[in-house]
């Protein structure tokens, strides 16, 4: 990795030192859950994300494909959860094409972890790390300081609360795929209601050995109506000082076409020997 | 002393319309709550594709000459422009490589990609997040007041007239409830064979 680029760092930290705040980054608030069933493993999350108090992105993607068997889940800074599974996911790629050997879940979660572990936390990824290799269906969480835990269900971010709740209730050993599915949605629908962080729809994805699917707005249980009347304004409602258009076709006035000469086969350009 | 987010003041919106794409931008300066110059446009023009930044208005100049030598290498190396999609993406990992020392500015992208002539826009947070939208994006200090305009304002598939009306409406209301914002504004509306550009009268005070 080329690394950061941190040439704007003592800029920023002057100015924080005469009390200006920090930038605020969108995605704090956010419930993601995973559980392993007989046979496979599935993640699930919801899709809001956050700046400060507001709503940034109502149906944003939380599930972030690694290699077609392995998926991240990923809550807390979204630039950072984005970035980290991208580099990890090309890592992995570039090692499993070395060796030969479809990519392993320890791998992934291993140098997620020293990543995280190496930025002191101050890299915001938080992440349900799950998968199904030769070894078998793993599960683990990630945090962003870089310990890792290994679980047959997992919650995380601001709805994990309500998410276990669900969970420590309902979820029973040797479960099936169905019931998996349906127990990690429900641990999704508990965030979204009861967490303020978290909203909007339930994405889930479901991996065995040898297939994954990814169910996107698996459950949209707050969808927008219609707006029963259109609030359309007349034309030349606004009043414009000024107007000029560009067409594609008039571009081409502006482009005049020179022919070269060519010179004669034969009439070699002269080269130092 | 304010966030370096709202010194400078300014807005910028971009909507999805039926083959169309719109974008649109005050055109204040200023220094906390003194004008400097009513005249500085946020939305810059890079081929086919369009980039709308609000924020640090130093962070603004500087940002919109990084991405106009990006682009102006990547159409030498690949003998094209680059498109709205490749754009976001170039945007993206440009600010996440300043993770920890970022630009304060938050961007908006708007265009047609160049092959199928979908409309496409969207928006990032200072540190490189993408947030795709299908109906619009804001930014800037009247961010609060152009999400309330455009949740109630935009519709599926506006016409492209309908979408400049809706548009500019939108942004025009916001920025008169935003000391920052306002000073007139300019509005692009993107189509597949030509973009019109529109200076919007607005209140000067």
């Amino acid at each position: 990795m080329p690394g950061f680029d941190f040439s704007n760092y003592n800029r920023n930290a002057a100015l924080h030192a005469q009390g200006v705040p920090l930038p605020k980054a969108t995605s704090t608030g956010t419930t993601i859950v995973g559980c392993i069933f007989e046979g496979g493993v599935v993640i699930a999350a919801d899709t809001r994300a956050t700046s400060g108090p507001i709503v940034a992105d109502k149906n944003c993607e939380k599930l972030h494909y690694i290699s077609p068997n392995i998926w991240c889940a990923g809550a807390g800074t979204a630039a950072d959860t984005e970035f980290t599974t991208a580099l990890i996911s090309s890592q992995l790629e570039l090692h499993s094409l070395s060796t030969g050997r479809k990519p392993r879940v320890v791998t992934c979660m291993t140098l997620l972890k020293q990543h995280l572990f190496r930025y002191q936390g101050h890299i915001g990824a938080y992440l349900v790390v799950a998968g199904a290799d030769s070894t078998g269906v793993h599960l683990f969480t990630v945090h962003a300081h870089g310990s890792t835990d290994k679980l047959p269900y997992v919650t995380m971010g601001s709805g994990s609360l309500a998410a276990m709740s669900v969970f420590e209730t309902q979820w029973k050993a040797k479960m099936t795929q169905d019931e998996a599915v349906k127990l990690c949605s429900e641990a999704i629908l508990a965030g979204i209601f009861n967490d303020l962080g978290s909203g909007s729809n339930v994405d889930v994805a479901v991996i065995t050995p040898d297939k994954t699917t990814l169910k996107r707005n698996y459950i949209k249980p707050n969808e927008r109506t219609q707006k029963l009347k259109s609030y359309k304004f007349a034309r030349g409602t606004t009043a414009v000082l000024n107007e000029k258009i560009i067409r594609k076709e008039d571009l081409g006035n502006f482009v005049s076409v020179q022919e070269i000469h060519v010179a004669e086969p034969g009439d070699k350009m002269e080269v130092d020997v | 002393m304010s966030s370096p987010f709202s010194i400078n003041g300014g807005a910028c919106v971009a909507m999805v319309g039926k083959d169309c794409v719109a974008i649109a931008c005050d055109l204040r300066l200023g220094l906390q709550s003194l004008t400097v110059s009513n005249n500085f446009p946020k939305v810059f023009q890079y081929g086919d594709v369009f980039l709308g930044l609000t924020g640090l208005a130093t962070d603004v100049a500087t940002v919109s000459d990084l991405f106009r030598y990006k682009v102006n290498m990547y159409r030498l190396r690949e003998e094209r422009g680059i498109a709205p999609k490749t754009f976001a993406n170039l945007v993206s990992s440009s600010l996440y490589e300043r993770r920890f020392g970022p630009y304060f500015v938050s961007p908006v992208v708007a265009g047609l990609d160049p092959k199928t002539g979908e409309p496409f826009i969207c928006g990032f947070d200072s540190i490189g997040c993408i947030d795709f939208s299908k109906d619009f994006i804001v930014s800037g200090t009247a961010t609060d007041q152009l999400f309330g305009m455009c949740e109630s304002l935009w519709e599926p598939d506006l016409a492209p007239e309908d979408l400049f009306e809706t548009i500019s409406q939108a942004l025009l209301n916001a920025v008169d409830r935003d000391a920052l914002s306002g000073w007139g504004a300019h509005v692009y509306i993107i189509e597949k064979d030509k973009v019109t550009k529109r200076l919007l009268k607005g209140r000067q005070d």
